[in-house]
């Protein structure tokens, strides 16, 4: 729990710098935290597989510090406003691209960690 | 009419409210995060406890946590934009903090990925649309049953902002 008291305000912190450099429509501050995140998760998992992080490390920065640095909640939501303000397009691509560079970030720190 | 509600319930810098907070309260503003974030996370650890899922089987916990939990936030974002915040911390302790520590997308894109380097791409993309509909699908209904309920029973806003035409 301590990785979650550090990981979610780490996302409010990263969300806000991120809207305050970014003025856009789409979610930038969240898909921010969300890639980085799952960057993050993927290094602890390449990690984890070498024999380099145990399971209290996993629990500690995996469950802990990614899995409140990153957001589900936050991405469905907004989502759902971008296409009931009539910003269909913008809804699709944040979805589409989310998942996706979410999971090419989780691929890459695994491979990293190789 | 939706447009009170911001995009980003985590923080909405077009607020002026949540644009000002950090610098008004920094120290009860992040800790109100951090706690409900911890709370969160402590909640969505124990539901892997509670519906454990063996390496390499569908994420069928994990799924359930970000739907559930973006169900909820639709629930909480329509209370707090048509009822008010009530107390400030309110959005950052339950929105930001514990449904945003509960919900996790690197899990879930570890997940896919997980299941795509065992080679099952269709359990890989049948979990990742599965958990895309789910979530959007929550968030959607429980949305939009929160707004016709408290439409239902609201007074007239004071406002007039919103009207009762509708």
């Amino acid at each position: 729990m301590a990785g979650a008291a550090v990981g979610a305000p780490l996302r409010y912190l990263v969300d806000r710098a991120v809207q305050a450099r970014h003025d856009s429509a789409f979610p930038w501050g969240t898909f921010t935290v969300n890639v980085a995140g799952s960057l993050a998760l993927g290094l602890l998992t390449g990690l984890a597989a070498s024999g380099a992080a145990g399971r209290d490390v996993q629990i500690l920065l995996g469950t802990g510090l990614c899995g409140a640095m990153t957001t589900y909640s936050t991405f469905s939501y907004e989502t759902l406003r971008l296409a009931e303000s009539g910003r269909r397009l913008f809804a699709a691509a944040n979805a589409t691209a989310s998942v996706l560079a979410g999971l090419a970030a989780v691929l890459l720190g695994t491979a990293l960690t190789r | 009419m939706v447009s009170g509600e911001p995009v980003d319930p985590d923080v909405d810098l077009h607020l002026p409210q949540q644009r000002a907070e950090l610098t008004a309260h920094p120290f009860a503003v992040l800790g109100a995060v951090a706690a409900g974030g911890a709370l969160g996370a402590a909640a969505r650890h124990g539901a892997a406890l509670l519906w454990p899922v063996p390496a390499g089987a569908f994420p069928w916990s994990t799924l359930g946590v970000n739907a559930v939990g973006s169900g909820l936030i639709g629930v909480l974002m329509v209370l707090v934009a048509e009822r008010g915040a009530g107390h400030p911390l309110v959005r950052p302790f339950l929105g930001t903090g514990v449904l945003g520590g509960f919900t996790t997308f690197s899990a879930y894109a570890a997940d896919v990925a997980g299941l795509l380097t065992r080679g099952d791409a269709a359990a890989a993309l049948g979990y990742a649309a599965a958990t895309l509909a789910a979530a959007l699908g929550a968030v959607w209904a429980a949305a939009a049953a929160t707004r016709r309920l408290v439409r239902r029973t609201a007074p007239p806003a004071p406002s007039g902002r919103r009207g009762d035409a509708r």
